[in-house]
């Protein structure tokens, strides 16, 4: 199977506490070093993709150099544009909702083995089933029963959309990062044809879109914020996602069907279920995302949907090494680097892909340094015996 | 109507001709990749940045088949880069295939953002229709040179994974890096080489994207084709030639919508567009198998694992 990083991680984790009662003797039995150890170990899981993060950042500052731009200038438009102000860091804040959901998207399927890149379709499908379900809704039926209708259809939608792709993946093994992918235009060209036809607000010339929802449609703000519930749905969801994947026998099937296929097989797990499971999560959570973009931001559904959320979702993921918990600081982080997109292209007339390129690079090098793993002798708690 | 079918069918073979040129150059490159047992996910990208590439080059040197010669060496700069990555151990080719196609994309906006006005000189074509007064059948066969030169090359490349030892050794790295290793090949050299030839291949099948059809450079000339050939090497099973078939293919079904506008018919126009990609998808779900890997699969793919 491909993807064997979680379950890498996983068993090198659980491999040193075996290990250490055996030859270390009493030192290491006491609780302190037991914790230190642990730190020691797991602090590999931060240092290499921190080691890549800052290998990223060199090379995007001589490629700004290059270009004539300056690093630091750079830096301070995006503390400026994305953190340095509570106007700022709130809006940051926003943008990370559908970073986290789409993330969590990729994260699930990963756990199980898969690597699905579904989440823009997810997200535009249930952003438009969304606003689809609410047209005719509004005006006759209250917002406080609209909402939850909007919102149980735009999960639902991506959670069948991404399903499809993991359905395909059991029932006929079919490449799931290809399909996924496909859906994706197959999912845009679907909201294209509705809005540019039967859907089509006649009224608005300019882009075609549906019929507004209307102000009072609306999902509010956290209250004393300007942030809307989006990003609390996300940081719930993140949560809930790694307690389920780590603290419940369904998670543990997925982890061991992502580890091991036939081990899994040969246990009795239900595989096809747990893949179409975890593939629907993957789906709901970036139509949930879809659904919060209608309903908190644009109020409609059109092209602008398909803003490319889902596939920086892709990054945050690997990045996370698809920990949902992981996700949330890293999807901020990303949230600021998108808001301050803007300020980067008017205040140092770089064109707007620069985040594109600082995003590309990043993900080639932290996916590089996956090599590093195991390499560096500080992180090993205990002495690996010569392999050969 | 009878004149309708007819003009929609010759917009069809005119279309499928052009449609079907980048996709022929992306899966032939990709074809040889994946016989040596890797996958580049990536060719999405590497289209891009070779239209880019292709289209300004075209634009500052004033000849258009310098800009495919440039597009070609952009694209095997990609890849070469994700060749190399990928030979690193634990490194995953298809997670590397994705965040290249968001590099090279991103690479290609970047830099490709002053020549989205500019008007570049065009490779011409040949007017193979020149006998015929039908104005439409006329236009429909003014076909690119770059369609046979990928055609040739896909003969060429079918014939030396057959015939030659340079075929042999592609082929057997692909098929048990073991035994390559055992024959004294070096495994990682083979692979670098391929993806960066696969990578030259796509950079090509860029350049007739910005330089020939559509024929112009912006930021949605590319969408999923890079990834659609891939889909159809698995579909061609791993032989050049039949990529060759499979592109006409998709490049008939590409041009279904367009051929359909020509006519009036502009109903479903997005969903006609969508068209390649259910075709696409189809064709994954009928060839593929959850019980056995599909036929002719090099045995080293991850795809297959």
């Amino acid at each position: 199977m491909k993807s064997g990083a979680p379950a890498i991680s996983q068993a090198s984790e659980i491999a040193p506490t075996a290990l250490r009662t055996a030859p270390g003797g009493p030192a290491d039995a006491t609780g302190q070093s037991e914790v230190a150890l642990r730190l020691r170990a797991s602090s590999e899981y931060v240092a290499i993709p921190a080691f890549a993060l800052t290998i990223a950042a060199v090379l995007f500052s001589i490629f700004l150099i290059a270009i004539g731009k300056s690093p630091f200038d750079f830096v301070d438009n995006i503390w400026r544009g994305g953190f340095g102000t509570p106007f700022s860091f709130q809006n940051t804040l926003q943008r990370s909702a559908p970073l986290i959901l789409t993330a969590l998207a990729v994260a699930i399927p990963a756990r199980i083995g898969l690597i699905m890149i579904g989440g823009e379709g997810a997200l535009v499908l249930g952003g438009f089933a969304a606003a689809a379900v609410a047209v005719p809704m509004v005006g006759f039926v209250p917002p406080w029963l609209t909402l939850p209708i909007m919102a149980i259809a735009g999960v639902a939608v991506g959670a069948l959309w991404v399903g499809l792709a993991g359905f395909l993946r059991y029932a006929r093994g079919v490449n799931e990062t290809i399909s996924s992918l496909l859906l994706t235009y197959i999912g845009i060209a679907i909201m294209n044809f509705f809005v540019e036809g039967a859907l089509r607000d006649l009224t608005n010339p300019n882009k075609p879109s549906t019929k507004p929802i209307g102000d009072a449609y609306m999902v509010g703000k956290i209250p004393g914020t300007d942030v809307h519930w989006g990003f609390f749905a996300g940081v719930a969801l993140a949560i809930i996602l790694q307690l389920v994947m780590t603290r419940t026998t369904f998670g543990f099937a997925a982890r061991v069907t992502g580890g091991n296929l036939r081990a899994a097989l040969a246990q009795g797990l239900p595989v096809g279920r747990l893949i179409v499971s975890c593939a629907m999560i993957a789906g709901a959570c970036a139509g949930l995302a879809g659904f919060f973009e209608v309903a908190a931001i644009q109020g409609r559904a059109n092209a602008s949907l398909a803003a490319g959320y889902g596939f920086t979702g892709i990054l945050i993921s690997f990045l996370a090494r698809h920990s949902p918990l992981a996700i949330v600081p890293i999807a901020i982080l990303f949230g600021g680097l998108v808001a301050a997109g803007g300020l980067i292209q008017r205040r140092m007339g770089l064109p707007d892909a620069t985040v594109l390129v600082l995003q590309g690079l990043i993900f080639v090098v932290l996916l590089t340094s996956e090599t590093l793993y195991g390499r560096f002798a500080i992180f090993k708690t205990v002495k690996v015996r010569d392999r050969t | 109507m009878n004149s309708s079918l007819g003009i929609v069918l010759i917009a069809m073979l005119g279309g499928a001709i052009r449609v079907s040129t980048p996709f022929m150059f992306v899966a032939v490159g990709e074809c040889l990749t994946e016989k040596s047992g890797r996958v580049n996910l990536g060719l999405e990208g590497t289209l891009v940045l070779g239209a880019m590439v292709g289209y300004a080059a075209s634009y500052h040197s004033g000849s258009p088949w310098f800009g495919v010669f440039a597009a070609g060496i952009a694209g095997s700069w990609l890849g070469a880069m994700h060749g190399y990555i990928c030979k690193l151990p634990r490194v995953n080719d298809v997670a590397v295939g994705i965040a290249m196609m968001l590099f090279g994309t991103g690479v290609a906006f970047f830099f490709g953002k002053p020549y989205i006005q500019p008007t570049a000189p065009r490779l011409g074509s040949i007017p193979l229709g020149a006998w015929s007064s039908n104005a439409d059948l006329a236009s429909a066969l003014n076909v690119n040179p770059l369609f046979f030169v990928g055609i040739l090359t896909a003969i060429a490349l079918g014939w030396a994974l057959r015939n030659t030892r340079w075929g042999l050794i592609v082929r057997t790295v692909g098929d048990s890096a073991a035994a390559a290793r055992a024959m004294g090949i070096s495994v990682d050299l083979v692979r670098f080489l391929t993806t960066t030839v696969g990578g030259f291949l796509a950079g090509v099948g860029g350049a007739f994207l910005s330089l020939s059809y559509p024929g112009s450079w912006n930021q949605g000339l590319s969408s999923g084709q890079g990834l659609m050939a891939v889909a159809l090497v698995i579909f061609a099973r791993w032989n050049p030639v039949r990529c060759v078939l499979a592109a006409l293919l998709f490049g008939g079904a590409g041009a279904i919508g367009p051929s359909l506008q020509s006519v009036g018919i502009t109903q479903g126009y997005y969903f006609f567009n969508a068209a390649p990609y259910i075709l696409t998808l189809g064709i994954m779900i009928a060839t593929s198998s959850a019980k056995r890997s599909a036929r002719d699969m090099p045995g080293e793919l991850a795809m297959a694992k």
